[in-house]
């Protein structure tokens, strides 16, 4: 049947028996407006995070401890931006070109995970970043996979198999360090006590106070609650931390055999919202850093264009 | 004969070339004009950071007194790091950059032609895998060289002055000490000097396509093979051995 001769509702109905059904939407696909705008924020939300995330590990790459850390590290920043990059195509089959996100970026009208805003302080951070923050990330990753914008959920299946990498990866600098000397092992659990409950804010709100979810639920975007997905990731986390010898700063976290799952402490809303409303410790770094490169690149995006259209111009004159 | 000694001493300033130049790439991660190109000079770098652990390891071996890659690359000071002066300068702007990678790329696909037919088969295969990789890279540098020469006015004062600063630091390329005149005697390592003609071939056309002047051999600097280095040098080392220095004889 062809679109254009039906209602809006109509339009409605059947775009939501799709969804249903579990079939994928594409982008040609007829979809409401809110749906295209809830994707667009999340999934720039997500390309930001990716390449604003590149600035805290890259950090440390000039100052890995040695040759092996330090060209796995310069290939995990660089999956990293490769991430960057297929999220941002993904967002432009929405019509947003990368532009425009990134100025909204420089605006302060767009996200990036406030988990960055944190900062790398010593070598164990690199490790923490890639157990936790990446864990945390595949975690949520994974459950997208299954999210019903096809190059969204695409794009995921791609950067979970990365991402699990990366997270082993940051696992195992922090299991050389929880097994090295005390200094090392105090630096472990130092980036452990300062990365843990930033991870855990990392899904988000509880659900009863979360935003957009209930809409996005139903729009399958989001395939499980952010509390669902925390509970998933301390789970896994919690004998990770415990096989490496460290203690996760929470002195509320226990087992609780009745309902299969560890029981964790209340989470401090207060400075999640600090943060994300410009408090942190690198909120201003982050933005001034990426402005500076866009900036100082200007000169040579301007010379490629200049180039690009000398090179056709010539080709015009050739072919007259 | 015995290459022992001056070949280990040879393959550590060639490891000490990789290693420096990939140092000043990694700075570019997350500086780039745009997210494509940080993917690329990422990958540029690792492919020299690749490099120089080959070469230190092998180095390690022809020492054979128990140092491994990363005491040869972190525990040895200024004047013990023998890379060519080009490799330690300050990334700089874009232009510089490029102008740099340009220079030097083209310089290693004569290089490591001639290093694949090395005496000693650990180099030859080094040299084997890094022909691949620099033939990518010289492909790369001088498509940037067309695009910033031949693009506006600003990117062509910018490359044009970015040539005329580093142009002093080429002629190092080309000189071997005696120690290494005896390994290309031996059939161990490539003759510097004769190598020119082939750089020259690679880089002067391009500059012409690009609208560039090639700069004048008014001045020329060097040291860098026999540790004496620009004061940029203990900047880029004390960022690099960091984590060996303040934390001594430990595993990460």
């Amino acid at each position: 049947m062809n679109d254009s001769n039906a209602s809006p509702e109509e339009l409605l109905r059947r775009f939501q028996a799709r969804i249903d059904a579990e079939q994928r939407i594409e982008p040609k696909d007829w979809m409401p407006e809110a749906y295209r705008r809830t994707l667009v924020r999340q999934i720039s939300q997500h390309a930001h995070s990716e390449v604003i995330g590149m600035q805290p590990e890259g950090n440390w790459i000039l100052r890995a401890p040695s040759l092996r850390r330090k060209a796995v590290l310069l290939a995990k920043v660089q999956d990293e931006g490769g991430h960057g990059l297929y999220l941002y195509s993904a967002t432009e089959t929405l019509g947003v070109s990368r532009e425009e996100l990134v100025e909204a970026l420089h605006e302060g009208r767009a996200k990036y995970a406030s988990i960055f805003n944190y900062p790398t302080l010593t070598w164990a951070d690199i490790g923490a970043i890639g157990w936790l923050v990446d864990g945390a990330a595949i975690v949520n990753q994974i459950s997208l996979q299954r999210t019903s914008y096809g190059p969204y959920a695409r794009g995921m299946v791609r950067i979970c198999k990365e991402e699990s990498f990366h997270q082993r990866q940051g696992y195992e600098v922090i299991l050389t360090l929880a097994r090295g000397s005390a200094e090392q092992k105090a630096m472990a659990q130092d980036a452990l006590d300062r990365w843990w409950w930033p991870s855990l804010m990392m899904f988000g709100p509880h659900d009863a106070e979360s935003a957009h979810s209930a809409q996005s639920m139903t729009w399958k975007i989001k395939r499980q609650s952010n509390d669902e997905l925390r509970q998933k990731f301390v789970d896994q986390t919690v004998p990770q931390a415990e096989f490496a010898g460290l203690v996760i700063p929470d002195p509320q976290l226990l087992w609780n055999a009745e309902r299969g799952h560890y029981d964790f402490g209340p989470i401090d809303w207060e400075e999640f919202n600090r943060v994300v409303a410009g408090n942190g410790m690198c909120n201003r770094d982050r933005i001034a850093h990426h402005r500076r490169a866009h900036e100082e690149g200007e000169w040579v995006r301007e010379a490629v264009r200049a180039h690009e259209e000398r090179k056709r111009e010539r080709a015009a004159q050739d072919a007259a | 004969m015995h290459a022992e000694p001056e070949l280990f001493h040879y393959t550590l300033g060639l490891a000490d070339d990789a290693l420096v130049l990939g140092q000043r790439l990694c700075e570019w991660c997350s500086n780039a004009p745009f997210l494509e190109e940080d993917l690329a000079l990422a990958n540029v770098a690792l492919d020299f950071m690749g490099r120089a652990r080959m070469l230190y390891s092998h180095a390690a071996t022809l020492e054979g007194a128990g140092r491994d890659e990363d005491a040869l690359a972190y525990l040895r000071d200024c004047r013990e790091y023998r890379n060519l002066l080009i490799m330690e300068l300050p990334r700089g702007d874009f232009a510089f950059s490029t102008a740099r990678q340009f220079l030097v790329d083209a310089f290693n696909l004569p290089f490591l032609e001639d290093l694949c037919r090395s005496r000693d088969p650990e180099l030859a295969g080094i040299a084997g895998k890094a022909l691949k990789e620099s033939r990518y890279h010289y492909r790369r540098s001088r498509d940037w060289v067309l695009r910033l020469g031949d693009g506006t006015a600003e990117s062509h004062r910018r490359l044009q002055r970015a040539f005329d600063e580093i142009w002093g630091y080429t002629h190092e390329l080309f000189r071997a000490g005696e120690a290494e005149q005896r390994l290309v005697a031996a059939g161990f390592a490539p003759d510097r000097p004769a190598l020119r003609a082939r750089w020259e071939a690679l880089v002067v056309p391009v500059l012409a396509e690009a609208t560039l002047r090639r700069p004048e051999d008014a001045w020329s600097v060097d040291g860098g093979r026999e540790g004496t280095h620009t004061e940029h040098l203990g900047h880029l080392l004390s960022e690099l051995q960091f984590m060996q220095r303040a934390y001594p004889g430990l595993q990460w």
